[in-house]
């Protein structure tokens, strides 16, 4: 099965047979750089080789719709809750140029002590299960070929079921995970040994499948209270990271420090994140960074959050980013929604193009303070290092909150959090590999007695294949709560989507959910009760009011809202004009040179607009005048009278009136009253007369009496094949 | 511990290294730091270690847990979860599977401590 562009992914296909199911591919995917970087007509500098299919920047229709894809990976977190909505939500991001899709697991997942099966709902993520894995590898299997680039698929190897997750991971086809003992200890509480103790064997497995690892130390910067002052500490968590890796036997190709820019305006970002951004380039030289964006500073206005996003990817081009993680704008309201993982890879993709080739026309200043503050924070690391050695150890340090403290190292704050050594989740449960330890699997790490008196050239020889090697040994569990999984869930809304009942959505199939954005002009509080009003009589449920912004303390509020719509459209009931195709160039060519059709235009009333009129008249825009109409254009501001007038005086066939402006509707305004001066001059009859404008459509301006009417978007073409169809009409009478 | 901003005193031993060189010593002390976790790592193992061994045998998450646990309550962890089930296929001539479903079960684990407390000799 491929595929196709205009049909849905059926998820009945994705679930079926999944017992048998194998990934294509295993291991991580870099992306292929561009040959020449010649996309359109421009050339790149750090590009990588385009899609075969694709959704470009809005603005890529002035541009031969170039989809240059960037050099860098791009990710998108998905957390839904449910994998079957996650699966549709990856479709699109995958259209939208994300290499990279990490999917955030539920709420508790880390303390479960082994692994979950089956297909239950989950809360700001989704269970990592089996199924749920297989399943969403094989429908990224068919996206991947749909957009033509390998996709990444990501998740977590932390907690408790560290070493289970990896091999499940490996075993499954995901491509990269999260994994780093030091997040455990910090923010999870699980127990230190047992974190490191599992941490060297799921590395193990996951360097085994050449998977791409992140750490875990951006979190330092979203827990501590002033994220800037963590930057010492965090280079610290990268190197132990980083150097417990390559010991466990990862390539360093495949260590990703996950990074991130500490602070956002209106704190002065580049004095801070910089030099901090090239310490960690110039110290981790040979590993990979990942670039995430700023998720410390995020409040619910979307607009704020991108500008912080564009000047972290600014950061990421200004150094280096392998892969551009992505945060989606409306996090800071915790509800990331299908349109915001787009609008976020859109603007990292948006942005690192913008700033293709950067430092060929713009080199750092190591003369300036970025040198001097580069070298001090590789000191300050180092100090922590060693302070850490004179304390007993990292554990001892741990022990002694000497992490997540708020204080600029060498300064603390005596915040830090501390971690018992025989504490936390999982304590006392590592145990000494004995002499006679022993485990008949690839890529075990640590001790191993295999038995000498066998011939065998790999561990897994003594059992005749580890499901490394013989994949078709894996168990294959489906489903173990009847109540809770996919099926049920499909299920409940099995007729509506049969019947195919349309209702908007942002996180899940048919949720009902739109949002709202107006302005009130009260101060806060009052706007804010009002909002909900106002949305509770339009017939909304489950009322929120997701952002407030005072534009003045007492002129007014800014204020969006999101609601429940308590009803589905039934898509066949809707009365939808069918589109009109326009003739082809030849035949409006011939028409208009037999019948010598000619118009006049004008932009009417007080209206100074003309831009858009002569892009539908000129020649060199490829307006009507390119089929051989004759055109005589009467400029701006012209009374409807006197255009009609002037129709009259030519001889014209038809006449193009553009009208911009419509406060007080005065495009309605203006189009009745063109009419109605045309018959009162007895010419309306044989006269064509159209009308165009960013706010007209062809149903206003019937309503107002015109022929047709042209909005955003209309070419030549257009109104030259409806001219002729409508010249061609009007003779027959 | 609350302390102020002492970097100035306390960098004096760095001032003199060249960037190089202070590169070699952030390296230098990271692996001083890892060095014992990793040693920790390689001599230990732990119930999710055990799991995923068995896991890579072949064995469903239902069937390891209940291996594991059983291994870890005749106190055998540290003679690797795999290597029971190994061990007592080797001993019984069956299949390997068959011999870690028994143990799940809680089957057969006397076969597998007399075999042990010999010293494990063959």
């Amino acid at each position: 099965m491929t595929l196709k562009h205009d049909e849905k992914i059926s998820l009945e296909f994705i679930l079926a047979d999944l017992a048998a199911y194998r990934p294509k591919r295993k291991g991580w995917t870099w992306r292929k750089p561009h040959t020449t970087g010649k996309i359109g007509p421009f050339t790149y500098k750090q590009s990588s080789e385009s899609l075969q299919a694709s959704g470009g920047l809005p603005a890529s229709k002035y541009f031969n719709n170039i989809d240059p894809q960037p050099d860098c990976t791009i990710t998108t977190e998905i957390a839904s809750g449910r994998f079957e909505d996650d699966i549709r939500r990856m479709r699109m991001a995958a259209w939208h140029g994300a290499d990279h899709l990490m999917v955030i697991r539920t709420a508790g997942q880390s303390h479960f002590d082994g692994l979950i099966e089956g297909t239950p709902e989950g809360v700001g993520g989704v269970p990592i299960t089996r199924k749920q894995l297989r399943a969403t590898r094989k429908a990224l299997d068919y996206i991947e070929e749909e957009v033509g680039r390998p996709i990444n698929f990501h998740s977590y190897v932390s907690g408790v079921a560290g070493p289970e997750v990896a091999v499940l991971f490996a075993e499954e086809g995901v491509n990269g995970a999260h994994q780093d003992p030091q997040y455990n200890v910090l923010y999870r509480n699980i127990n230190m040994h047992r974190s490191f103790v599992d941490a060297a064997v799921a590395k193990g497995i996951m360097a085994a499948s050449g998977m791409a690892q992140i750490d875990g130390a951006h979190n330092a910067n979203a827990t501590a209270r002033e994220a800037w002052k963590v930057m010492p500490e965090l280079m610290v968590q990268h190197a132990i990271n980083c150097q417990y890796s390559v010991m466990a036997g990862m390539d360093k190709d495949k260590i990703c420090l996950s990074t991130v820019p500490p602070t956002a305006p209106p704190a002065p970002c580049i004095s801070l994140d910089l030099p901090y951004a090239v310490a960690l380039r110039q110290l981790f030289k040979g590993y990979r960074f990942r670039a995430q964006m700023n998720t410390k500073y995020m409040e619910s206005c979307t607009r704020e959050v991108t500008t912080t996003h564009v000047l972290n990817t600014l950061l990421s081009r200004l150094t280096s980013a392998d892969i551009q993680s992505t945060i989606t704008p409306d996090e800071g309201r915790n509800v990331p929604w299908h349109y915001n993982n787009i609008h976020g890879v859109n603007t990292a993709k948006q942005a690192l193009l913008g700033l293709d080739g950067i430092t060929d026309y713009v080199t750092l200043n190591f003369d300036g303070p970025l040198g001097g503050r580069v070298r001090e924070l590789k000191e300050r690391a180092c100090l922590f290092m060693e302070e850490i050695m004179e304390a007993g150890g990292y554990f001892t340090a741990v022990s002694q909150g000497f992490f997540v403290d708020s204080g600029f190292y060498p300064e603390r704050g005596g915040d830090g959090i501390a971690r018992k050594m025989n504490g936390g989740v999982g304590a006392g449960t590592i145990i000494i590999r004995e002499t006679d330890y022993m485990a008949p699997v690839c890529d075990h790490f640590g001790y191993n007695n295999l038995p000498t008196d066998r011939s065998i050239t790999k561990p897994c020889d003594l059992i005749d294949g580890c499901t490394f090697c013989h994949s078709e040994k894996i168990q294959w569990i489906d489903e173990l709560d009847p109540e809770d999984n996919v099926h049920q869930r499909l299920a409940q809304n099995e007729t509506e989507r049969h019947e195919g009942l349309l209702r908007p959505e942002v996180q899940w199939h048919g949720d009902g959910i739109i949002c709202m954005t107006m302005f009130l002009p009260a101060a806060e509080r009052v706007a804010e009760f009002a909002a909900k009003d106002i949305a509770e009589r339009l017939g909304l449920e489950d009322v929120e009011v997701i952002h407030k912004q005072a534009m003045h303390p007492s002129e007014g509020v800014l204020i969006e809202i999101k609601g429940r719509v308590p009803f589905g459209i039934d898509p066949k009931k809707l009365v939808i004009p069918p589109l009109v195709e326009p003739l082809n160039e030849e035949a409006i060519r011939q028409y208009v040179s037999e019948n010598k059709l000619k118009i006049v235009a004008a932009t009417v009333g007080e209206d100074e607009h003309s831009v858009g009129l002569k892009e539908i008249l000129d020649i060199k825009h490829g307006g009507i005048e390119r089929f051989g109409i004759e055109c005589h254009y009467l400029g701006t501001s012209v009374p409807v009278e006197k255009l009609a007038d002037a129709a009259v005086e030519i001889g014209a066939d038809g006449i193009l009136a553009s009208t911009i402006i419509s406060h007080s509707d005065i495009h309605r305004i203006n189009m009745r009253r063109l009419h109605q001066y045309c018959q009162e001059k007895g010419i309306r009859q044989d006269m064509i007369v159209v009308c165009g404008g960013t706010q007209i459509s062809n149903e206003i301006a019937k309503e107002e009496g015109m022929d047709a009417g042209f909005g955003r978007g209309t070419k030549g073409i257009h109104v030259a094949s409806f001219l002729v169809e409508q010249h061609r009409a009007n003779k027959k009478g | 511990m609350q302390r102020n901003d002492d970097y100035l005193q306390r960098r004096a031993h760095l001032a003199p290294l060249t960037d190089e060189e202070l590169q070699e010593r952030f390296w230098g002390l990271a692996k001083q730091l890892v060095d014992p976790l990793i040693e920790l790592a390689y001599t230990h193992t732990s119930p999710s270690v055990e799991r995923s061994v068995l896991l890579r045998m072949g064995f469903s998450s239902i069937e390891a847990k209940e291996i594991v646990k059983h291994c870890e309550e005749k106190g055998f962890l540290g003679k690797g979860a795999g290597h029971a089930v190994w061990r007592l296929a080797t001993l019984e001539k069956i299949d390997y599977r068959e011999a870690g479903l028994r143990l799940g079960k809680g089957q057969y684990w006397d076969q597998l401590e007399q075999f042990w407390a010999k010293g494990g000799a063959r």
